[in-house]
């Protein structure tokens, strides 16, 4: 996978399969940007499982959180990482321990580190870097148009609007072309 | 897989950028949501947007779906990251300025602008505290001499309103990257389809769409767009983009939004507290009016060229100021920078001074006598007799504005039937 850009139809692949995600490096301070996607997703019915040694235990809008990966008693389709580049091999080594392995390796905005992705590619893990999936997710749904944000995407198929309310929108058919 | 994905050419993203079938209604044209509000799927759901955690619309004066369109449409044409309207271009340059500015700072400015932004430097931003500090265009060096400690941005226009100055842009955005400050391009005159201010290192690119983008002569509208391009972080000196915000609970837009974050600080501080939104009506038309941007501008073009040489051979004209001419001062950044074509706007200058002008202006038949540009009509207007009449002859002149010159927006009627209008005009 070339890392500097990603084809739509490889992250909309991911956003639509991964249903439960664990955020490693997560804050549970309501102005950081991780807490941001925590919620974003929750509200979005996917379950995301906070991780961070210093609030262990601690339940966070419902969702407990845990230690470390390994201390996660069930299968993870989704590491999502808000460490530094330099911390990630070490998450991506804890990642590869997990059985059944994840499927997908996510690392935030502004962190990348070809290394650790290539590690994880090696296994079949699916790695994208330098990415939020909040952003993406409200790029290919449509929904971040409304912020006046270039979504990179033209369709002549109507969104799709998820039960539940009117303001929020599915990946369903929005966005087949690129746009920048 | 990567090929699969085609990237949109410009005509494209013109018809299509932004404007998705409607999701609720199938509506393939943008419906105008004239509304002020929107309704909150639940109390949850308006805690997460008014926090900025979720996407979507609250009230118009921050957001409003046809708003969005011609946002993210002319972000789109540029190659920007996010795009935020406003209710004119002066309202946009107020925008900017505010988000970047504090009292008692400085921007750079080339003094070879529109002469509203002239008199909106000098007078209402001065008053804010927000020291503008000239630099000549024909003298790049003048930008880097006017750099100080308390300079936090540079301002130039891409194509200036009259008189077709071509600023170096590419020249001017290196100076601004070695100050650690954003450059701003005004690119009304030029449009998105002559000149890509982001390609030659433009942060931030300003609009009047009340001109071209709009195109009718209809809609008073401004756009900013921001490049991306930016780090808002890097020396702590954009608080409003790099620190903790109190109104938002303590979050770092910059950090929180990233490439995008100075179009949602324009949006959610600027916007949201000095207000001058644009209503979705106009969005409305001026989206509608982009869509036919590539036809009008290569029109606008083509149509002031053959007007301008004809004007040049004219025996009661001294000089035309078109940098479509290959004689003109500005030809040669032209070539480079507005290859397509030099838009629609020109000055010339009539032997026969101040009461030549005002026949000229009286005479004419096609041509509307009015102070705008970018109209599908031509448009003339003899500043000494009207916008400029209260200076006096020397300020006239300095402001380019002299006794003998008139100023043409070239419409995209029938070039044949423009330049008859003018032998009339100049008879
Ligand atoms: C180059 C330029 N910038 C800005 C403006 C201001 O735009 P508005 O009249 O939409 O406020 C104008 C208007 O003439 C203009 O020509």
């Amino acid at each position: 996978m070339n890392h500097d850009s990603y084809p739509d139809s490889y992250i909309r692949g991911i956003l639509n399969t991964v249903k439960t995600i664990a955020m490693v490096g997560f804050s549970p301070n309501t102005s950081r940007p991780s807490y941001f996607v925590f919620k974003y997703f929750l509200e979005r019915g996917t379950r995301v499982i906070p991780v961070n040694p210093g609030h262990a235990g601690k339940e966070i809008l419902g969702q407990k959180v845990y230690s470390r990966l390994a201390d996660i008693p069930e299968p993870i389709d989704m590491v999502d990482i808000f460490r530094a580049s330099e911390f990630v091999p070490g998450v991506v080594q804890e990642a590869l321990a997990l059985k059944p392995l994840p499927q997908v390796i996510w690392m935030q905005l502004e962190i990348r580190n070809d290394e650790a992705a290539a590690m994880a590619e090696a296994a079949g893990i699916k790695v994208v870097m330098n990415r939020c999936p909040k952003i993406e997710y409200g790029r290919l749904s449509s929904e971040i148009s409304w912020m006046g944000i270039n979504s990179r995407t033209l369709s002549s198929k109507r969104g799709q609007i998820l039960p539940g309310g009117v303001q929020r929108m599915g990946l369903g058919n929005a966005g087949d072309k690129k746009s920048d | 897989m990567a090929d699969a994905e085609r990237t949109p050419g410009f005509n494209t993203l013109a018809v299509h950028a932004g404007a998705k079938p409607d999701p609720t209604t199938g509506a393939r044209a943008t419906p105008i949501y004239q509304t002020t509000s929107f309704v909150f799927d639940d109390v949850e759901h308006a805690a997460s947007l008014f926090g900025l955690q979720a996407f979507g619309n609250i009230y118009t004066r921050i957001g409003n779906p046809t708003c969005a369109v011609l946002e993210e449409r002319v972000a789109a044409l540029e190659g920007g990251t996010a795009g935020l309207a406003v209710a004119s271009g002066h309202a946009a340059q107020l925008i900017v300025m505010q988000t970047l500015l504090m009292p008692g700072d400085e921007f750079i400015a080339s003094k070879k602008l529109y002469g509203g932004s002239i008199n909106q430097f000098n007078n209402a931003f001065k008053s804010f505290g927000w020291n503008v500090v000239w630099a000549d265009p024909d003298d790049i060096g003048s930008f880097e001499r006017a750099v100080s400690p308390k300079t936090k941005a540079v301002f130039i226009e891409s194509i200036a309103n009259p008189g077709g100055v071509i600023t170096d842009i590419e020249a001017v955005a290196a100076i601004a990257r070695k100050a650690g400050v954003p450059l701003i391009v005004d690119n009304t005159l030029a449009t998105p389809y002559l000149c890509k201010p982001i390609d030659f290192g433009a942060d931030i690119v300003v609009h009047s769409l009340t001109k071209f983008l709009g195109g009718h002569g209809n809609s008073i509208g401004g756009m900013i767009v921001d490049a991306g391009s930016f780090n808002w972080s890097r020396d702590k000196k954009y608080p409003m983009l790099c620190e903790p915000r109190t109104e938002y609970s303590g979050i770092v837009l910059h950090e929180t939004f990233g490439n995008f974050s100075f179009a949602i600080a324009c949006r959610v501080l600027g916007l949201r507290d000095l207000g001058p939104a644009l209503s979705p009506f106009n969005a409305f038309l001026i989206a509608t009016g982009i869509e036919t941007l590539p036809l009008r501008m290569q029109r606008h073009s083509d149509n002031a060229l053959a007007v301008a040489q004809w004007l040049a051979g004219h025996p009661q004209v001294a000089w035309v100021s078109y940098p479509g001419l290959p004689g003109d001062k500005y030809h040669a950044l032209a070539q480079k920078y507005v290859p397509k074509g030099c838009g629609a706007v020109m000055t010339v200058g009539l032997k026969g001074g101040y009461d030549a002008g005002v026949k000229l202006v009286s005479n004419v038949k096609l041509f509307s006598h009015l102070a705008n540009i970018g109209d599908t009509k031509s448009l003339i207007i003899h500043p000494a007799s009207t916008t400029h009449k209260q200076l006096t002859d020397a300020q006239k002149t300095q402001a380019g504005a002299g006794p003998d010159v008139v100023r043409l927006s070239i419409g995209i009627e029938d070039k044949d039937d423009i330049i008859a209008d003018l032998e009339l005009g100049l008879k």
